[in-house]
């Protein structure tokens, strides 16, 4: 490229941000590209580190990071809330008064939860008896709770999809199992597993095998619920159909949105606020040099880190082909893989795309680690994550033999179901 | 994928009864289909308007919308769309107005 440096703004410096500023970065010369990152704090939050925070096994501390240190040199980083962003102008009107124009816009502002929309999840009784791990201030608070509940019912309800990494809450209610077990009160707490869909999961192959470990843990799973009111001081969740389901500590992973910038941006995003975008490529469907990442699209995939990890590839491949007026021609599958928690130090592995439904055998090879399946080495897989995560995902760097595309190499593809009969995730 | 008579004419529809080609409908179908699944008739001017505004949004957008996107674009609250369509209202609200069944999240 010749001429003046083509500007790159990103919005958002978390999961999706951070490794897609990188990967830029080292792609192209300052003298190509400048890259401006914004973000309204300077927190970043490791959020797979947030499951284990209520239970003691990790601190506050250990998984919050500064973000600017994150980003490679090269890198300006604003720390400033976002006001709007004007899509036909090209730029970015910011909190703190400042304006920033591009050439191209990232988005990677994340999906936000909003408790407010459910009628008395945001009131009385919050951090009493009804709370969230899905952010620092409510995973804090529920750890001290956790400590002196030794007996009761605990419910554990998702009000609806989407929400970030779909399996969390049933690793909760699996890690529960085990606290419970380990302090001696197992026999005097019930544990419940609400949830809008019509099994334990999204996908019908891992919903089965989930269900059955709710089974043998003795976890009640209540399903096609869906929560109309949280009733803090009563204690019970009511639904619109109006079952009660009655609770001494609740929960709840609140709704999901996207970032409020979003409806303040006219054209840029649809209801709830995320970005419609083509679900091969990345490229926004509202402007051609609007690119989206990872939370904050509207795509049929998983809202988790991994998925934000396997975009990048395609996602710096295609600001490439943009910033050259070529086609774009990387294409995402839909590409999602979690470690699934399931207590007493075992955790099951599950791998997909878009087509393609969780498949039993091994990853990323037949040497690999162990899928659907329960098992120490996964656990272990999950906790070394982290340092991965902080190393390796985060900065940019490849790691031999985990690539975008799912692989199927270690798979039992004779067990191979179409996507076409996922579970649904509306009412 | 299968067919199926309904008001005097041949449809085709999915293994969950949802309608494969919402062309094929038409409004006389609706209370008929509304009763096969459960949500109560004589249908009001309200289940019309979400009836209405559901094959809109999939002539728009390919697929129709989820009980949220519903409660904050089509004028009827979440309260009142589960009143209208027990159970499910983007289900059941998808099936009555001959639409496919709404493409759900992961």
């Amino acid at each position: 490229m010749t001429g003046q440096p083509k500007k790159l703004v990103v919005l958002g410096a978390g999961t999706g941000g951070t490794l897609a500023a990188n990967r830029i970065r080292k792609r192209f010369a300052e003298s190509e590209v400048t890259i401006d990152v914004v973000d309204r704090d300077n927190r970043h939050i490791y959020q797979p580190g947030l499951l284990f925070i209520p239970f003691g096994l990790a601190d506050p501390d250990e998984i919050v990071r500064p973000r600017d240190r994150q980003l490679r040199r090269g890198i300006n980083y604003h720390l400033s809330g976002i006001e709007s962003v004007d899509i036909d102008r090209q730029r970015v009107l910011l909190d703190n008064g400042s304006t920033l124009a591009y050439d191209v816009l990232l988005v990677a502002t994340g999906a936000v939860l909003q408790p407010e929309e459910t009628e008395g999840l945001a009131g009385p009784g919050r951090l009493d008896d009804v709370f969230t791990f899905y952010d620092l201030e409510g995973a804090t608070a529920l750890a001290e709770r956790l400590e002196s509940f030794d007996s009761g019912r605990l419910v554990i309800n998702v009000v609806d999809m989407p929400i970030k990494c779909p399996v969390a809450p049933i690793e909760f209610a699996f890690l529960a199992d085990w606290y419970f077990t380990e302090n001696g009160v197992r026999e005097d707490v019930t544990i419940t597993y609400v949830t809008p869909l019509d099994g334990a999961f999204t996908k019908p192959t891992s919903s089965a095998t989930l269900s059955s470990l709710l089974d043998e843990k003795n976890i009640e799973l209540v399903t096609e619920f869906n929560t109309g009111e949280v009733d803090g001081v009563g204690r019970k969740l009511i639904g619109y159909d109006e079952r009660e389901i009655p609770f001494d500590l609740a929960v709840v992973i609140p709704l999901h949105g996207g970032a409020p910038y979003v409806h303040n941006s006219p054209g840029l995003g649809d209801e709830l606020g995320f970005v419609p975008t083509d679900k091969a490529t990345l490229q926004s469907l509202v402007k051609p040099n609007i690119f989206v990442l990872g939370d904050a699209a509207d795509l049929p995939a998983s809202k988790a880190g991994s998925v934000a990890h396997f975009e990048g590839e395609v996602l710096v491949a295609n600001i490439e082909s943009f910033l050259a007026g070529e086609p774009l021609e990387a294409t995402f599958d839909g590409h999602a893989n979690c470690f699934i928690e399931t207590g007493f130090s075992k955790a099951l592995l599950i791998d997909f795309n878009y087509e393609t439904e969780p498949l039993p055998g091994h990853y990323p090879g037949p040497l690999g680690l162990p899928l659907l399946k329960e098992s120490k080495l996964n656990h272990l897989g999950k906790l070394m994550f982290q340092w991965f995560y902080w190393h390796g995902l985060l900065p940019g760097r490849d790691i031999p033999g985990i690539g975008a595309a799912m692989p199927t190499a270690g798979k039992d593809t004779g067990e191979l179901v179409s996507a076409g009969t996922n579970r649904e995730g509306t009412q | 994928m299968t067919t199926r008579e309904i008001a005097n004419a041949t449809v085709e529809v999915d293994d969950d009864g949802f309608f494969v080609d919402p062309t094929q409908w038409t409004e006389d179908m609706a209370p008929l289909l509304a009763e096969e699944c459960g949500v109560p008739t004589p249908l009001t001017d309200k289940h019309w308007q979400v009836l209405h505004f559901m094959r809109d949004q999939y002539f728009d957008k390919g697929t129709g919308p989820t009980v949220r996107k519903l409660g904050k674009t089509s004028g009827v609250t979440v309260k009142e769309l589960y009143q209208l369509f027990p159970k499910g209202p983007a289900k059941l609200a998808a099936r009555c107005a001959g639409i496919p069944k709404p493409r759900g999240c992961v």
